[in-house]
Formats: C-alpha cells, sequence, structure tokens
C-alpha cells in the first residue's frame, strides 16, 4: 500500500471533489424526481386496485395487479434496457442541458423513466397495505355525510393511509437511492458512473503513471462513504418515526 | 415495437437459443451460490446479534448497516476492481456470488435476528433453567417458534437476490439479462430486442413470481391465524 498517499492525493484535486459532488447531486435529484413521481403513479395504482371492484371497472384492477406483479418480478436493469430502446423521448430534451450532451440528456431521461416505473410497482404495494389499514368504516362514514367516492379517498383514506405507511415510503427512498447506482450500467453520469470514469483514468492523476489497488479502495470508499452519509441519515430518521409512533399510539391488542 | 411479430426475429432467437440457456444456468449458478453463503453469514450475524455480547452485537450491527446502506453495485464493483488490480481476479461469477451473498447476507442477519427477537423472553429463560446448552436451546425451542416468522421475508429476500444476479453487468456479465443485452446489441445477432427481451423477461417472472406470491399468502394467512389466536385469548 506505498500507493496510499498518492490515490489520497487524487481527492484534493478540485475537478475531482467538484466532478463527483456534481455525481451525487444528480444522484439525489433523480433519486427525488422517480420517488415523488413514482408515489403519484404509484397510489393510482393502489387505489385501482383496492377500489376497482365493481362489474365494469374491474379491468382496471386486473391491469393494476398485472402491472405491479410484472414490475415487481423482473429485474431494474432489464427495464433500463427496454426503456433505452422503446421509450419516446420528448424533443424537448435533445439538446444539451445541464451542462450534459443531448445524447447524455436522452440516456438520463430514459433511464429515470425506468426508474420511475420499477419503482411505482413497490410503492404501489406499499400505498396498498396504508389502505388496508384504513377501517372500513371510514368509507361507510363518509357516505353517510354525502360525499362521493373521490372525495372520500382525497379527504377521509389516502390521510390516513399515508400517514401510516410514511417510514415505509422512506425506506423506499433509501431503496431508490441504491437502485439509481443501476443507471451506472448505461453510462447515465450520476455518482456511481463517476466514480468508474475516475478509476479509468486514475492513472493520469494520481502520479504514479498507473491504477493501482490503493485507487480503488480510496475511489469506491468515498463513493460508499456518501452512499451511507445519505442512506444512513435516512434510516436513523425512519428509527426515530417508528419509536416517537410507537410511545404516542398505546399498543393496540390484536395486531 | 418493432420485432414483436417478425417471424425472422424469434427464429434468430431460437437459433441462439443456448446463449440464453448458458445464461440461465449461471443465473442459477450465481443464484444458489450466493444463497448459501448469504444464509451462513446470515445465520452468524444474526445469532451474534441477539447474542448478550456487546461486542458481537456491535460487530454485526457495523455488517448489517455499512452493506444495507450502500448499493449493491458499489459492492460488487470494489470487489472486483480491488481484486482485479491486486492480481488476484476471481473470475465473473466467482465475484458475482461473493457480492450477492455478502450483500443478501446483511438482509438475512436482519430477517433472522427479527425471527428470534419475536420469541418472548421467557421461552429462553425457561429453556435455559432446564439445562439446555446454546445450540440446544436454539435449535429445539426458538427456531421451530421463529421459523414461521423468518421464512416469508427470507423469500422476499431471496427474490430480490435473484433479481440482482443482473448486478453482474458492471463487471463484464455472464448472467441472463447481461447474455440478452450483448445477444440484441451484437453485431452479427443483433436487431431482435422484442423477443430476445420478452424471452428473458418471462424467465425471470417465471422464476420469481412463484416465489413472491407463495411469501405473500404465507404471510397473510399467518397473519390471520395470529390475530383468530389473539381474538381467542380475548374472549
Amino acid at each position: 500500500m506505498d500507493t496510499f498517499g498518492n490515490s489520497l492525493s487524487m481527492l484534493k484535486e478540485p475537478a475531482i471533489i467538484g466532478f463527483i459532488l456534481k455525481g451525487v447531486l444528480f444522484t439525489l435529484i433523480i433519486s427525488v424526481v422517480s420517488v415523488l413521481v413514482s408515489i403519484a403513479f404509484g397510489t393510482i395504482l393502489a387505489l385501482l386496485r383496492s377500489y376497482c371492484t365493481g362489474r365494469r371497472t374491474r379491468i382496471f384492477k386486473l391491469f393494476a395487479g398485472i402491472y405491479v406483479e410484472l414490475f415487481r418480478n423482473t429485474p431494474l436493469l432489464f427495464w433500463i434496457f427496454i426503456c433505452l430502446v422503446f421509450c419516446p423521448c420528448p424533443e424537448a430534451l435533445n439538446r444539451p442541458m445541464f451542462g450534459l450532451t443531448s445524447v447524455n440528456n436522452k440516456l438520463l431521461f430514459k433511464a429515470c423513466v425506468a426508474l420511475i416505473l420499477y419503482t411505482s410497482g413497490v410503492i404501489a404495494e406499499i400505498v396498498r397495505s396504508g389502505l388496508n389499514s384504513v377501517a372500513y368504516g371510514q368509507m361507510e362514514a363518509g357516505h353517510s355525510q354525502g360525499f362521493n367516492m373521490l372525495q372520500i379517498i382525497w379527504y377521509i383514506v389516502l390521510p390516513q393511509a399515508f400517514r401510516t405507511i410514511i417510514p415505509t415510503l422512506l425506506s423506499q427512498v433509501i431503496t431508490t437511492v441504491k437502485d439509481s447506482s443501476f443507471l451506472a450500467n448505461v453510462a447515465v453520469i450520476e455518482l456511481m458512473a463517476r466514480t468508474k470514469q475516475i478509476l479509468s483514468a486514475a492513472n493520469r492523476y494520481n502520479g504514479t503513471n498507473s491504477i493501482n489497488v490503493s485507487d480503488v479502495f480510496v475511489l469506491f470508499g468515498t463513493a460508499a462513504l456518501i452512499y451511507f452519509i445519505i442512506n444512513f441519515s435516512l434510516s436513523m430518521t425512519v428509527r426515530r418515526m417508528q419509536s416517537k409512533k410507537k410511545r404516542v399510539i398505546p399498543v393496540s391488542k390484536g395486531e | 415495437m418493432s420485432g414483436v411479430f417478425s417471424v425472422r426475429a424469434w427464429s434468430k432467437v431460437w437459433v441462439y437459443r443456448e446463449t440464453f440457456v448458458l445464461g440461465l444456468c449461471n443465473t442459477i449458478k450465481t443464484a444458489v451460490t450466493a444463497l448459501i453463503i448469504a444464509l451462513v453469514l446470515g445465520i452468524i450475524f444474526g445469532l451474534m446479534a441477539t447474542s448478550k455480547k456487546k461486542i458481537l452485537v456491535l460487530i454485526s450491527r457495523v455488517y448489517v448497516e455499512v452493506i444495507q446502506n450502500t448499493p449493491v453495485l458499489l459492492q460488487m464493483c470494489f470487489l472486483y476492481y480491488a481484486l482485479a488490480f491486486s492480481g488476484h481476479s476471481l473470475g465473473i461469477i466467482a465475484t458475482g456470488f461473493l457480492a450477492l451473498g455478502i450483500y443478501t447476507g446483511a438482509y438475512m442477519a436482519e430477517v433472522i435476528r427479527t425471527g428470534i427477537e419475536s420469541v418472548p423472553k421467557g421461552q429462553f429463560e425457561a429453556a435455559y433453567s432446564q439445562g439446555f446448552s446454546y445450540i440446544e436451546r436454539m435449535y429445539y425451542i426458538i427456531l421451530p417458534q421463529s421459523i414461521k416468522v423468518i421464512l416469508p421475508p427470507m423469500v422476499n429476500t431471496i427474490v430480490n437476490m435473484i433479481k440482482n444476479t443482473s448486478c453482474l453487468y458492471i463487471v463484464g456479465g455472464a448472467d441472463l439479462l447481461s447474455l440478452t443485452y450483448s445477444f440484441v446489441t451484437g453485431e452479427n445477432t443483433g436487431g431482435s430486442y422484442a423477443p430476445a427481451y420478452i424471452l428473458c423477461g418471462t424467465i425471470f417472472f417465471l422464476i420469481c413470481f412463484p416465489l413472491s406470491s407463495l411469501a405473500t399468502t404465507w404471510e397473510t394467512s399467518l397473519k390471520k391465524r395470529d390475530n383468530r389466536n389473539a381474538a381467542i385469548k380475548e374472549a
């Protein structure tokens, strides 16, 4: 490990630090945007799957069920590859933006679509478990007050359902931050891909003219540390929320 | 979606069917070996997390937190490049099942810890007072009671692991998905995107769907039984 000092000196270079930090920013933006869009889409899927039980609307329930099972039982990378070929991309993205070339922009968009499709399948199941936790009497109460179905869902069911699933949703954010590293497979420039890029050019920066084991340790160690800080703080939040919830609500019987 | 109904594209997939069989074999090989590693690691660290020694609990916590909070892709890359640049390359599949095994092991450890913790403390004390040794206590008293809590989430973890075999792609890939990708982008074989992806997706779905629905039905039936028992107790 006599080259360790040389490898560490790479991290002092402002260009490399900036490159990595931009990757972190992209990772965060990709994850947050995907989770938000997936929550919207996943909620619709969960509602369709839970409440479309009438004779005419049963077909929606079936579609939502197929969608969820399909995406839950196939790998994310599979959908990324498919979206790269088949996903249409709006013309507006076909030019350089955010310091990215037009090719990179299109890649980013298509890979994000795949991530969103995949994550909404998982989130749909989470939301459905929340919907199931809302007592049926709540719906009847809403009906008796003259609310229609949409109003009941929007004003009565969803707020209660989301309150119970917020910790699970936050854990899903952790998973999505980790899953966003899959985008590195198709050269979308987030943290993971950038780390790999720096490694492949490490011989130019570390002053020894060759790529050493210590470079692998330093670079991937840095990336792992960044991922760990993001995810660990999130999981601490989840744990604090769960312990708070237990304290506020006394343990109910039969759960 | 060109090529879904094209006979030429489908026949191309048929001609190169051995690619897919090879990929499936590699995926299964990776998954099974990784599962064994994960089970061993999971049992060791799960037992450590429930032991009384502070230091063992700490070691197991650090392992679980570090592994669960970093992406499996990063771990796999790290393992692969660290071995490659130090001159002890193991080959893609070996790297794959090592990395996957270590990653899944952290999840297994959590599952096993929760299972053991779900057994009431009195059971441990009763077994201890009857003079059971540690292994006897675990094997005869704790394991039979915790197995029903452990198995459903464990099956879900296995499904995730099977899906994660696709990570092998980043280190050069020999699994089903990577071979499908190199098939559809290859110079001689390229072009028949839709049939190849449909085939690959179907294989994954056929492996994972029965497992994950087994886990779901198992879980619901256990929950129902627990609710019924609770109702009986209250009555």
